[in-house]
């Protein structure tokens, strides 16, 4: 190998000079959540477990109708993940509660991708196939995605699912706050429209907070103090209330920190206009020049 | 010290090249299978288990020990210790290929292979895995160019295509002879860029997991775990040139290079020793030790790990008894091998577990054949190469 003085420093030059341009540090980690975006409010101590918000569901994003729509009871034995046919799904937990004649009250909760404010997924994403809209939703363009499948393991709900059986185009299917819908004037998600005991709540997400923290003080004792979803991973358009604790349904108990903000700040502290290869680059040139003088290389050796 | 590397002139078909036929085979059933009923008919991933085989052992496992590429060439080429190149060009070989076979699995792995290439167009700068990406992909091209003038040293002045194809005998001749020419002079771009690559992405893939912390087990789960990765990688490259050396030193009745061998154990004591360090302090600083004691599957995987691929080869390299032994050496390259692997698996498979839906995972049987096919096609592959290309140290015949 040779190595021309000339060509060494018209090189390096330019490395160093790219890496002197730089800031020096990488700016702190933001929230990227949009400002003004709409959210849902589930009410567990609602919800009656009839599953017509599946049934919608299914409708409105063109699925195959859940799985025994008119079940509402030997379906619960079991309990349902949101899979690659249904975006939400209805499970139906024994928390130890009594009614007056002592036998055990059901809590019934609707499960469906949470919208997370910065979402995880969004950040893993290595070709922006998921993003956050200004809705809130988190959409999912199948024509970026390479089935890398990193979504699913990023997201700490474990949401988005896979089309495991289709060999060539399968797709990640998960709820899509009904973006078509909700962008419009007026518009509801697809379970929001059809629930009958008004779980559901659909608005703005500072609004439905709102609505949420009201009825919790309204209702002294009734509810545990807690808006779930209001801070979790830094907080999701989904939120619930409760009489049980959460984690007893099933919502996982989680940091408020925003998932994505390690990587993120380390990526960007490291790699912000790539300085660390830069510089990595200036000095490990700078050693094999200099170790190369000393000793003279053997010629047309080649290969590394 | 004179180094001449030069092809191999032994017989191809020997049983081991059958054994790995037989691999190549049913892998390449697996992977029909995998492609006509898709991923979910050959494997046991599910949705709460969306990375199992073949991205914790084809591609973590794969890059990892792939790293004697890039610490090779470091030491010879860029720290001129010129006294280690023998070691260089059988090291880029297996990068080479290792790389390649990491492509290949992901091929395999990911939904849609055929629109691999849309991250090149599609940036999500948030994103690890765009970096891993895109330093892969790129890496990959430079371990390509550093291996040409390995090609260009065997044909260059005697190019002699068969038949009709002798007319383009001279163009090619003067392509290989301007390309050996242009890398000649710009070689030490490419070596540096090998090394910035890999040590960008052989961290970036701990970061990987670093968007997961409830899914991953707090013995592996450290915001350090970028750094564990690239000290391991460190760690890992030259008791790989060790393994690979010894084996096909011996099994080709080559001379055992052991006098190149030796002192390279002598850095891994120090390579090893960092990485050592920084993972027992990691454990101590985060009070991790409280679940060494827990009897399950996941911390007893962490035990072996630490004990047995990571301690245990460090005690053994200190003796200088066992540095100056083959066989010492070989014992210790392989468990520090052994350590590393087991380290990626953990990470990547048995200290995942998703809280809510997880119901175990262990390969199906169609994961397993993907994944022993590609290695043996790799060694197939690398058995090709060393047989024609001038790639291994000339052999000073040793006698049976």
């Amino acid at each position: 190998m040779q190595f021309s003085r000339r060509t060494f420093f018209k090189f390096m030059g330019v490395a160093g000079a790219s890496v002197a341009a730089l800031p020096s540090s990488a700016r702190a980690w933001k929230s990227k959540a949009p400002p003004d975006s709409y959210g849902c409010l589930v009410d567990l101590t609602r919800c009656v477990g009839c599953r017509k918000c599946e049934e919608a569901c299914s409708e409105v994003n063109k699925l195959p109708a859940p799985e025994r729509a008119d079940c509402q009871c030997t379906i619960f034995d079991r309990k349902r993940r949101p899979d690659d046919k249904a975006y939400t799904v209805v499970n139906r937990y024994f928390t130890g509660k009594l009614d007056q004649f002592d036998k055990p009250l059901p809590t019934y909760a609707k499960v469906q991708c949470m919208h997370c404010q910065d979402p995880s997924c969004v950040s893993a994403c290595l070709a922006g196939a998921l993003t956050k809209d200004e809705t809130g939703a988190v959409k999912y363009d199948v024509s970026r995605c390479i089935g890398c499948r990193y979504c699913m393991v990023a997201c700490p709900f474990e949401i988005p699912a896979y089309e495991y059986h289709n060999p060539i185009t399968p797709k990640v299917m998960k709820c899509t706050f009904c973006y078509d819908r909700i962008s419009k004037q007026g518009g509801l998600p697809g379970c929001a429209t059809i629930c009958p005991t008004e779980a559901l709540t659909f608005g703005k997400r500072k609004t439905i907070l709102k609505v949420a923290k009201k009825r919790l003080k309204e209702n002294p004792g009734k509810y545990i103090d807690h808006v779930y979803g209001e801070k979790e991973v830094g907080g999701t358009s989904w939120l619930y209330i409760s009489s049980v604790p959460f984690e007893k349904v099933n919502l996982p108990v989680l940091p408020n920190k925003p998932l994505p903000k390690l990587s993120e700040t380390i990526q960007h502290s490291l790699f912000s206009y790539l300085w660390s290869p830069l510089a990595l680059f200036g000095v490990l040139g700078a050693v094999m020049y200099k170790s190369n003088k000393v000793q003279e290389v053997p010629k047309n050796k080649g290969g590394a | 010290m004179e180094h001449k590397a030069s092809p191999l002139n032994k017989k191809f078909w020997t049983p081991g090249v059958l054994v790995m036929l037989v691999f190549m085979i049913a892998g390449a059933i697996a992977i029909i299978a995998r492609f006509t009923g898709g991923i979910g008919y050959v494997t046991n991933l599910s949705n709460a288990r969306p990375w199992g085989l073949w991205v914790g052992v084809d591609v973590a496992t794969g890059v990892a020990l792939a790293a004697g590429g890039f610490t090779t060439a470091a030491l010879a080429h860029i720290f001129g210790r010129h006294y280690y190149e023998p070691v260089t060009r059988p090291a880029l070989l297996t990068a080479a290929l290792g790389y390649t076979f990491v492509v290949l699995g992901l091929l395999i792995d990911i939904g849609r292979s055929w629109a691999i290439w849309k991250p090149m167009f599609y940036w999500n700068t948030n994103s690890v895995l765009f970096e891993v990406a895109v330093c892969v992909a790129i890496y990959l091209h430079v371990l390509y160019i550093e291996f040409i003038p390995i090609v260009a040293e065997q044909f260059k002045g005697r190019v002699n295509l068969p038949g009709i194809l002798t007319v383009f005998n001279p163009l090619i001749e003067m392509i290989l002879k301007i390309g050996d020419a242009v890398l000649n002079k710009t070689m030490w771009i490419f070596i540096i860029l090998g090394v910035v690559l890999s040590c960008m992405h052989q961290s970036s893939l701990g970061s990987l997991m670093l968007i997961a912390p409830t899914k991953i087990h707090p013995l592996w789960y450290t915001p350090i775990l970028p750094l564990l990765f690239l000290t391991s990688a460190f760690a890992v490259g030259y008791p790989m040139v060790v393994f690979e050396t010894t084996i096909i030193t011996s099994s080709l009745k080559l001379d055992s290079e052991m006098n190149i061998l030796a002192p390279l154990t002598r850095i891994t004591i120090f390579l090893l020793g960092i990485y050592m360090f920084l993972k027992l302090g990691d454990m101590f600083v985060r009070g991790t030790y409280i679940y060494l004691l827990d009897g399950t599957s996941q911390t007893n995987s962490f035990i072996i790990e630490m004990l047995f691929g990571i301690m245990v080869p460090w005690i053994m390299l200190l003796f200088e008894k066992v540095r100056n032994s083959r066989k010492g050496v070989f014992t210790a390259a392989s468990l520090i091998i052994f350590g590393v692997a087991l380290n990626r698996i953990n990470v990547f498979i048995v200290g995942y577990k998703s809280p809510l839906s997880d119901n175990g995972y262990f390969p199906a049987p169609g994961e397993i054949f993907v994944t022993l096919g590609l290695i043996a096609t790799l060694m197939f592959i690398y058995r090709i190469i060393v047989t024609y290309l001038p790639v291994l140290q000339a052999p000073k015949e040793v006698s049976p």
